[in-house]
């Protein structure tokens, strides 16, 4: 398990109440001091989480223990039918597509995944999809357009990956026509950036008509680090950068980007994935209800123009 | 936002005093400017085209060597998140290139025929995206879809979307494409010319969606750096990866045209995608 550092005097806390918890049959007049150190252990990550800075944020939305999508998909949609290939290349292991229902609702799925352990890691190249992941996703998008069935998009990548095969097959025209196609759906789209939000990797599955976004996730041009080297020509000052680049989801959803900041269980998602995955699943029925009660075109028209509105700019 | 720009601008004329000799980037060979110039800023020895402006490009490229009509052009970036030295670099961009952004459009002629057409220039910012680049771009296809003519973009954009502008720099990616379907939905004609370089955010949007691609040789084109893929699967990249060639090659591409015939080819596109049925009796 991995624990960063600010996390750390709540690990302490709950390592100690689990200690007198193990007493507890021998000594009643433990249950109280148990209490008091709950409260406290709440009141502590109160503290900490209302003051965390953007850097730390960013940790929270890479935290390796952190629910990734396969872990919302168990948990919210029923009945998933996992479907592969571009039928073109390849399957990017990356990127999960699939049907099912969330409630009783049909949903076609378009989730990043990162991996879990190692192996899983590797095998889903971290998240990071080649082209031919975003031509599954779209041939999912067709199917659904086709279909009527409702898109729901997981974000969660460092970003598209960088790579010599990636190149050779069209990384970037993969992604813009995975941005021009889902402009076009006659379906409701909605994405929830449930991590990491990288760039253009990530924007490629994130052209819906609401955008939601987990309290500690990020969505960002570049990565802290990233933006760091061209800036100072130092990956080291990514804290700095992050501050910089206003990327977490209260940033977002002040910038109107996001539409909803779906909240975490106290600590971050890790602390309680049952939770966070509820609390999506309610998010998502409840856009999904009302974007349904659109016609096909107006869902088309509201995705176009609330893209086209987004830039800050004066006219002189 | 991946990639690092090289160290030397071409075409920049403070840079290149009258009279100078100045060394192909590629073959080494020395020229006097002004036979640079007249040959287009391309070696006459070994074919390098070297980075031009957008004044250049309008100049070998529309009739009246400017646009009959801006537009757009009263469009000024903000900093939207307090960028820290993002307003200084937007400032020292202006007063080098004499530019108010990285992108300008307007209506031009082109072997008599109208167009609007959009160019970005390297020498601002790297050509990046932000919000001003990303609503010029949207106006001038309106701008094209109003007066039912077709639309050309000529890019150089090193780093693609603009980082000092964060997410509202990546959210132009859609906006841009949003213009590209209503072009489509309206049957008009996009020419999408990418010049030296065209990465990241710029290219993995409106810059590949057009109806023909067209490249300039040599042309650095992408979407991650390759200092970025580099680092990333720590090897070497095979020779000519990412240029219009191997483009060319892999299927990304219609067409690599030199940049002496490039007005032409355009001309001919445009009688074939937006003239009448007949051959254009303007031209």
């Amino acid at each position: 398990m991995k624990i960063l550092d600010f996390e750390k005097p709540i690990y302490e806390i709950d390592k100690k109440i689990q200690e007198l918890k193990k007493m507890l049959g021998e000594d009643s007049q433990l249950e109280e001091e148990i209490a008091n150190l709950e409260r406290r252990a709440r009141e502590l990550k109160e503290k900490i989480y209302k003051n965390l800075n953007r850097w730390q944020k960013v940790q929270l939305a890479r935290h390796p223990d952190r629910p990734h999508a396969v872990d919302y998909i168990k948990g919210m949609v029923q009945d998933f039918i996992e479907l592969h290939g571009d039928r073109n290349f390849r399957d990017d292991p990356s990127i999960i597509t699939g049907l099912g229902f969330i409630d009783d609702y049909k949903v076609a799925i378009i989730a990043e995944e990162k991996g879990r352990d190692t192996k899983e890691k590797i095998w889903r190249n971290f998240g990071m999809p080649h082209p031919e992941g975003y031509r599954k996703a779209m041939r999912i998008m067709r199917l659904a357009d086709k279909f009527r069935i409702p898109v729901i998009t997981l974000v969660d990548t460092p970003g598209a990956f960088p790579g010599i095969g990636a190149e050779e097959r069209g990384q970037a025209q993969a992604i813009a026509e995975s941005i021009k196609l889902m402009l076009k759906l006659r379906v409701p789209v909605i994405t929830a950036i449930i991590g990491e939000g990288g760039s253009g990797g990530a924007l490629a599955i994130a052209v819906a008509n609401v955008v939601l976004a987990l309290r500690y996730s990020i969505y960002s041009v570049i990565s802290p680090e990233g933006c760091a080297s061209i800036l100072w020509r130092d990956s080291t000052r990514a804290s700095e950068a992050a501050e910089a680049l206003k990327l977490t989801a209260e940033d977002l959803f002040e910038f109107g980007i996001i539409d909803e900041i779906v909240e975490e269980p106290p600590g971050g998602a890790h602390w309680d994935p049952h939770v966070a995955v509820e609390n999506l699943k309610v998010a998502l029925l409840k856009h999904l209800k009302s974007l349904l009660r659109l016609s096909p075109e107006e869902l088309k028209k509201q995705r176009m123009a609330k893209f086209r509105s987004f830039g800050v700019f004066a006219e002189k | 936002m991946l990639f690092r720009k090289r160290k030397k601008i071409e075409g920049e004329k403070k840079d290149i005093p009258e009279g100078l000799f100045l060394k192909c980037e590629k073959c080494g060979e020395l020229f006097y400017k002004n036979q640079l110039e007249k040959n287009l800023w391309v070696c006459p020895k070994c074919g390098f085209h070297f980075r031009v402006g957008v004044d250049f490009y309008k100049k070998i490229l529309f009739d009246d060597g400017d646009f009959i009509k801006h537009f757009a052009a009263d469009l000024e970036s903000q900093d939207p998140l307090d960028f820290p030295g993002y307003k200084e670099k937007l400032d020292r961009a202006k007063a080098k290139t004499g530019l108010k952004e990285a992108a300008v459009s307007g209506l031009a002629r082109i072997n008599g025929r109208e167009v609007v057409f959009f160019l970005t220039d390297f020498r601002f910012l790297g050509g990046s995206m932000g919000s001003v680049y990303g609503e010029i771009f949207y106006r001038a296809a309106q701008e094209a879809i109003k007066r039912n003519i077709p639309f050309i973009s000529l890019t150089s954009s090193g780093g693609g979307a603009r980082m000092h502008e964060g997410i509202f720099s990546l959210m132009q990616m859609v906006k841009t494409t949003v213009a590209v379907v209503e072009m489509e939905e309206k049957g008009i004609p996009f020419i999408s010319v990418l010049t030296d370089p065209t990465m990241g955010g710029v290219m993995a949007s409106f810059a590949s969606l057009g109806d023909i691609i067209i490249a300039e040789p040599g042309a650095l084109l992408g979407f991650a750096g390759p200092r970025v893929i580099q680092q990333t699967i720590k090897q070497d990249l095979p020779t000519g990866f990412q240029r219009s060639e191997f483009l060319l090659e892999k299927g990304f591409v219609d067409m690599v045209v030199p940049r002496k015939e490039l007005k032409s080819v355009l001309s001919k596109l445009l009688d074939i995608l937006g003239g009448e049925n007949g051959r254009s009796q303007t031209g």
